[in-house]
């Protein structure tokens, strides 16, 4: 059957429309901005919006692995404010200490992942849960722990979070250069591969004969490394250690919606990187925009509400045309069952006349 | 299965049964909350007394109500993560529009659930018929309606409404005997819950848990589904209005009250031992849930805990919950027919929706028509 055609037209097809979507934003948004009397493309604006993405993108490409897994982390917030804390204090100030600072910190992280993803996997807590439970305990040793700001980076650290290279700032880069490592681990290695079967199906990857507990395991450990990078880089930029510093950025909604914006499905199973960088440009190029030309700032929230469920919107819509009909589907790893079914049922009955005929 | 072996039990069986129904799941939120009460009252024995009792539950009142809505809306598979907004919104418009004039109480009371109808419809409608997740949905609800009224009130709400309405969260019939004072918060809840209980009974009811349990086959079986899951975002809208008139009166108005709401109210959904991802729960549990939730703050508070650490133990609740209830789930889904499909038993297609299994089995032909088309 020709199965295979349309799913190859089919990943292309999605991303690409993030980015024409992101196109559209941007277009959009030259436009406002110029009659707001400012200029889109000025080396300035597009510092900002890259600086803009260089956070949420972080955790946003950590957040894609958990998602493909058929997961999901609320727990990004708080482990961005204790990486933050966790590097600032450990640094202190001195040059010396930035690379120790740097691996505690990310040790630290990837065993917050290890135990949220042994959760998920050998506890059968649902990822909601589980991170929703962990970003709970986290908070509380935070407010326990920590009265406000703590620790100080020393200016060398600073310079990640303040210098760049042209228009395109270090941190977007380093941004950058972490999203294409994650692309490369999901399409080269034997994990990442694991990560879209046992997203897709559980069970009948397990039947597969993969360990699926494994991709699961790894996708928590590496979105919480990524949270923490997005820790170190806002402390980088803050010049200390805030415990409410993920809070405040709304990160864990706002990454899951970047996410989905970028064409991930929310039950797992298919979705690509690139998307979500897309994903993020556009709430950037969004964001940017509606500071320039001097929106209310309650305003804002409204307009992104809108625009998170309009984009989505307009992805499913076009997916349930060019959806393959799955075995195994039920009410949580299908979203359009009946349009499958009455598909493939086609296609049976097709099948069936042919001979006869 | 589990009907399977239900007719086959005799009675002694049936009563060991209905005692380790406390342990399972669907019953362990009410040992929890006993425990929680007992450990309260023993740090702190005027708390049994019934004037003080009935103040607790009418603490619990809004978040219990606000957890029956949801329940709706988990148990047919989705989220309404806008719930903590939209009653941050009520609470912000009641204060707003009723002001100090008692006569517009019951207008604004009407175009209060109205709008609350007006958002888990737009909610159902989007989430059903144009298919986008409800996660998403709800977020972008929830964002939008705390900002637009946040831009309405120029991000300072206050002025409360006329003490006439914020009677219905703080006052209550007084000089009751025992008592002292029944407040209306609890006759609201007693309400809702009631409802509640009566709706899930109805066929269509129950045809929510169908959806949320298989939505492909409570389509064959003729459901309107786009409607049954629109249905459920309306319900768990007017939950949370109802919560925001009771919160304004008990709160007063300001742009925090129901922050976080979503997530406490689907703790409490989940402690109630209400699967995520639907097809399985009690909405009685789910409002046990409330209690239990709201009791262990009260307990920490008593035993001195620091309250930096209440988000943590709550946290530690909630996972060692849902973990017991899952192991417990698993242990009975360990049936020869999944694990060893070498007895001549087909293996189990679907690994979540296991109580149905029986009813499912007749359509085998319709399993093999969609494995072959693969």
């Amino acid at each position: 059957m020709s199965a295979l055609a349309p799913k190859a037209r089919r990943r292309f097809g999605t991303t690409a429309i993030v980015y024409i979507a992101l196109l559209a934003v941007m277009i959009v948004g030259a436009v406002l901005v110029n009659t707001a009397g400012r200029n889109f493309l000025s080396p300035g604006n597009i510092r900002d919006i890259l600086t803009g993405m260089s956070v949420l993108g972080f955790v946003a490409i950590g957040q894609t692995l958990v998602i493909l897994c058929a997961s999901l982390d609320l727990s990004v917030p708080y482990v961005v404010s204790l990486s933050s804390l966790l590097g600032a204090t450990i640094m202190a100030g001195n040059p010396a200490n930035i690379i120790p600072a740097v691996l505690v910190t990310l040790t630290v992280a990837a065993g917050i992942g290890l135990l949220i993803g042994l959760t998920v996997t050998k506890l059968r807590v649902n990822g909601f849960i589980a991170t929703l439970g962990a970003g709970l305990i986290i908070k509380g040793y935070l407010d326990t722990q920590y009265k406000g700001t703590a620790g100080s980076m020393p200016w060398e650290f600073q310079l990640i979070g303040a210098t760049g290279v042209g228009p395109v700032p270090v941190s977007t880069i380093i941004m950058l250069a972490a999203a294409l490592l994650v692309a490369l681990f999901l399409s080269k290695t034997r994990t990442g591969n694991h990560m879209f079967a046992v997203g897709g199906n559980e069970q009948v990857s397990r039947f597969s004969g993969i360990r699926t507990s494994r991709p699961t395991v790894v996708a928590h450990m590496l979105c919480s490394v990524m949270a923490a990078m997005a820790g170190l880089l806002l402390a980088s930029r803050l010049g200390v250690g805030s415990p409410t510093v993920g809070t405040q950025g709304g990160y864990d909604l706002l990454s899951i919606a970047a996410v989905v914006l970028g064409g991930t499905l929310l039950l797992g199973g298919r979705g690509s990187i690139w998307g979500t960088i897309g994903g993020v440009a556009i709430f950037a190029v969004m964001d940017n925009v509606m500071s320039v030309i001097q929106l209310n700032p309650f305003l804002k929230d409204v307009v992104r509400g809108v625009i998170i469920v309009a984009a989505v919107a307009v992805y499913t819509g076009r997916a349930i045309e060019s959806r393959r009909p799955r075995f195994g589907r039920d009410s949580q790893s299908s979203m359009y069952p009946s349009v499958d079914l009455q598909l493939a049922m086609d296609q049976e009955k097709e099948r069936d006349h042919e001979p006869t005929s | 299965m589990s009907r399977q072996a239900d007719a086959q039990l005799s009675g002694s069986q049936r009563i060991s049964r209905a005692l380790l129904t406390l342990i399972s799941p669907r019953g362990a939120v009410f040992l929890l909350l006993i425990v929680l009460l007992l450990a309260i009252t023993a740090l702190n024995p005027s708390f049994a007394e019934p004037g003080q009792f009935i103040r607790f539950i009418q603490r619990v009142a809004p978040i219990a109500i606000v957890a029956i809505g949801q329940y709706f809306v988990i148990v047919a598979g989705e989220f309404d993560l806008s719930m903590g907004s939209l009653v941050t919104a009520q609470v912000v418009i009641a204060g707003n529009l009723i002001g100090q004039d008692d006569s517009r109480s019951i207008p604004v009371l009407i175009g209060m659930l109205v709008f609350g109808a007006l958002v888990g419809l737009v909610n159902g409608l989007v989430t059903s018929l144009l298919r986008v997740p409800s996660f998403i949905v709800t977020l972008g609800m929830m964002l939008a309606l705390l900002g637009g009224v946040l831009y309405w009130t120029g991000g300072a709400a206050t002025g409360n409404p006329a003490d006439g309405f914020r009677e219905i969260g703080r006052g209550g019939i007084r000089n009751v005997p025992v008592l002292d004072i029944i407040p209306w918060a609890v006759l609201v809840l007693a309400a809702v819950l009631a409802a509640a209980i009566w709706f899930t009974k109805t066929p269509f009811g129950r045809s929510i848990i169908a959806v949320g349990d298989n939505e492909t086959t409570a389509r064959f079986a003729g459901i309107r589904v786009w409607w049954v899951k629109t249905s459920t975002f309306i319900l768990s809208s007017l939950s949370a209005t109802i919560a925001g008139v009771l919160l304004v009166g008990y709160a007063g108005v300001h742009p925090k009250v129901g922050q976080g709401y979503e997530f406490i109210a689907i703790t409490a959904v989940v402690l109630g031992g209400v699967v995520l991802g639907g097809g399985r729960g009690w909405v009685v549990a789910a409002a046990a849930g409330a209690f239990a939730l709201e009791a262990l703050f009260t307990l920490l508070n008593f035993a001195g805990v620091a309250s930096t650490w209440r988000d943590g133990i709550q946290g530690v609740i909630i996972i060692a919950a849902v973990a017991y209830s899952a192991a417990v789930f698993r242990g009975r889904r360990k049936s020869p027919s999944v694990t060893s499909p070498i007895s001549g038993k087909e293996p189990e297609p679907f690994a979540e929706p296991a109580h149905s299994a029986p009813q499912s089995r007749p359509n085998e032909g319709n399993h093999s028509t969609q494995k072959e088309v693969q």
